[in-house]
């Protein structure tokens, strides 16, 4: 009898059937397991729904100073910030911007040991559940916000119909990225005994320079060029909107598209090598 | 609060003589009760103190949390020159005070947010049977000194503010600077005490506590001229998020309030503060009188 160590060769996965049997067991299980939590579900999209209203009217207030001017403030019309604020806050529980530290409190507890005996990738193992809850997510914490926006202001419907399959699009990168910065944020919990000050810099940062608190767009040309290129974080929020609101003509959109996809392999590919490199160190305490 | 359980406090120590209490002893009774208060706190802050890496991140990361508001509010007024005809200055008045005003709240009673925790993991219990009172047990065995960091910035805020905004140092206007932020932190320290409550019926209650606190704060971050409608009514009269900053800077700024209200509504926020705080009070008693534990 050999010995099963973190670094060993995981199960090869034999045929199509079987890995897709996999992800849909796995997807299924986040799915199911968010949808227990129905109080917590409750709060958070009321939660959502309360800062859709501060948030648009600040906005509204902002278009309706620019629009006296005789202008647009970044290129946004006020039906177009409406949709910005209200599809924003319904994305935030869908790509989950914060709050996710499965996998740091794992690692503190030592539990992340069993994640390491299962035949999945550990990275795959955490994000097939996570697609199932942000499908969970999209049904509940995205739709009701966007009702209530449409209900109570004058949103900005897209002309195109290409933009719904685009937005789409846009939304799953941006999970895919926004899945990756959060593992790799709690995977600091591998070399840190308090990875909290890692965890809130996260927090801060998808929010401030995810487009949350205003768009990306409103800063000087070059900060927004830093950010875009330089930081994964616009692709979180900032462009799945500005492709719903049609900021920007077709070319452009798919160009913000190729800018997430890039940002999610890179990303992705990271939590792959932070992974080996973190079980190669790992040492489990106790008993 | 008046805490009842104040006598109680000294039994323990009057227990092992065979005197009988006397009235001195009584008289003693809160002087002791304050000691045990401030040896709990002492110990917290030796505590907290003694991670200083994590102190230190705690510390900083409160002001960022901070800087990201405050820098919302400077790229918001890159793009235009005046929001809902308040300028910078003037909009930043309305930012340090309500700033100030949650963040001295946050200091004293923010950690009720995790009530509901506490419920969940049976803390709870454990606190209720000790001779002190409840809330203020609560509040003192998790104290967030890292919160300091946000008082002495938006203090800063407020004073840039009120400079730049040109505000006269008449006693009147002084007076009116040092109360309203106070009269805030009682109000938002009110409304983080009766949202909290709701863990005592609601246990997953999320982040429901964050619409009101945190979205209180958001409120009155802007002047109110910003929103609209109904939802302008409910938030600033409603709920009386409107006298925390937006009406005391109208009194300070020098100029009449484009909604149309009288001027002196922005030195009612003491009293609306008391009125806030004696209704925390009630929802916290019944809350508390309701509570059955989870059996963990």
């Amino acid at each position: 009898m050999g010995f099963i160590t973190a670094t060993a060769d995981r199960l090869p996965i034999r045929n199509f059937t079987e890995s897709a049997g996999l992800i849909r067991t796995l997807g299924a299980s986040g799915f199911r397991r968010f949808s227990t939590y129905r109080q917590a579900t409750v709060a958070a999209t009321a939660t959502n729904t309360m800062f859709g209203f501060l948030r648009t009217y600040v906005m509204l207030a902002v278009a309706g100073s620019a629009a006296a001017l005789g202008g647009q403030a970044a290129g946004y019309d006020a039906p177009r910030l409406v949709t910005y604020v209200w599809a924003g806050q319904g994305l935030i529980g869908v790509v989950l911007l914060w709050g996710w530290t499965d996998l740091a409190d794992r690692i503190r507890s030592g539990d992340v040991v069993t994640d390491l005996l299962r035949p999945v990738h550990p990275v795959l193992g955490y994000l097939l559940p996570d697609l199932g809850r942000a499908a969970y997510a999209l049904l509940t914490r995205f739709t009701v916000p966007i009702a209530v926006g449409a209900l109570a202001f004058d949103m900005y419907v897209p002309r195109r119909a290409a933009t719904y399959p685009l937005f789409a699009l846009s939304v799953l990168l941006a999970l895919l990225v926004c899945f990756a910065g959060r593992f790799l944020a709690n995977a600091a919990a591998y070399w840190l005994l308090d990875s909290r000050g890692v965890l809130m810099t996260w927090a801060v940062c998808s929010g401030v320079l995810g487009g949350l608190y205003f768009p990306i767009r409103f800063l000087p040309d070059w900060a927004a060029a830093v950010l875009y290129f330089g930081t994964p974080f616009p692709s979180l929020l900032q462009v799945p909107l500005d492709v719903l609101v049609e900021r920007d003509p077709p070319l452009s959109q798919l160009g913000l598209l190729g800018l997430q996809a890039g940002w999610a392999v890179l990303l992705l590919w990271g939590c792959v090598a932070v992974q080996r490199r973190a079980e190669r160190r790992l040492v489990v305490q106790g008993g | 609060m008046a805490e009842p359980s104040a006598a109680t406090a000294a039994a323990p120590a009057g227990a092992d003589r065979t005197v009988p209490v006397t009235t001195a002893d009584v008289a003693d009774a809160p002087a002791s009760t304050a000691a045990i208060y401030r040896a709990l706190l002492r110990a917290q802050v030796r505590a907290q103190a003694s991670y200083r890496a994590s102190f230190a991140l705690d510390l900083a990361s409160n002001v960022i949390f901070l800087g990201a508001d405050l820098l919302t509010v400077l790229v918001l007024f890159h793009q235009v020159p005046a929001l809902a005809g308040f300028t910078l200055a003037e909009s930043l008045l309305v930012f340090g005070l309500a700033a100030l005003g949650f963040a001295l709240a946050d200091l004293a009673v923010g950690n009720i947010e995790r009530m509901k925790q506490h419920v969940r993991t049976g803390l709870l219990d454990a606190v209720l049977i000790r001779p002190l009172g409840v809330l203020s047990q609560l509040l003192v065995l998790d104290l967030g000194v890292r919160r300091v960091g946000r008082v002495i910035t938006s203090t800063a805020v407020l004073a840039v503010a009120a400079y730049q905004a040109g505000v006269r140092p008449t006693p009147a206007n002084l007076l009116l600077l040092v109360v309203t932020p106070l009269a805030g932190a009682v109000f938002f320290g009110s409304v983080f005490v009766a949202t909290a409550t709701v863990a005592f019926w609601w246990v997953e209650s999320g982040e429901l506590s964050a619409a009101l606190t945190y979205g209180g704060r958001d409120f009155t971050s802007y002047p109110m001229t910003v929103y609209g409608g109904w939802f302008r009514h409910l938030m600033a009269f409603g709920l009386g998020f409107g006298l925390v900053a937006y009406y005391p800077a109208l009194i300070l700024l020098g100029r009449p309030d484009p909604i149309g209200a009288p001027a002196w509504l922005g030195w009612c926020g003491p009293l609306l503060a008391l009125a806030a705080a004696a209704l925390a009070a009630l929802v916290w008693r019944t809350g508390v009188r309701h509570y059955r534990s989870t059996g963990s």
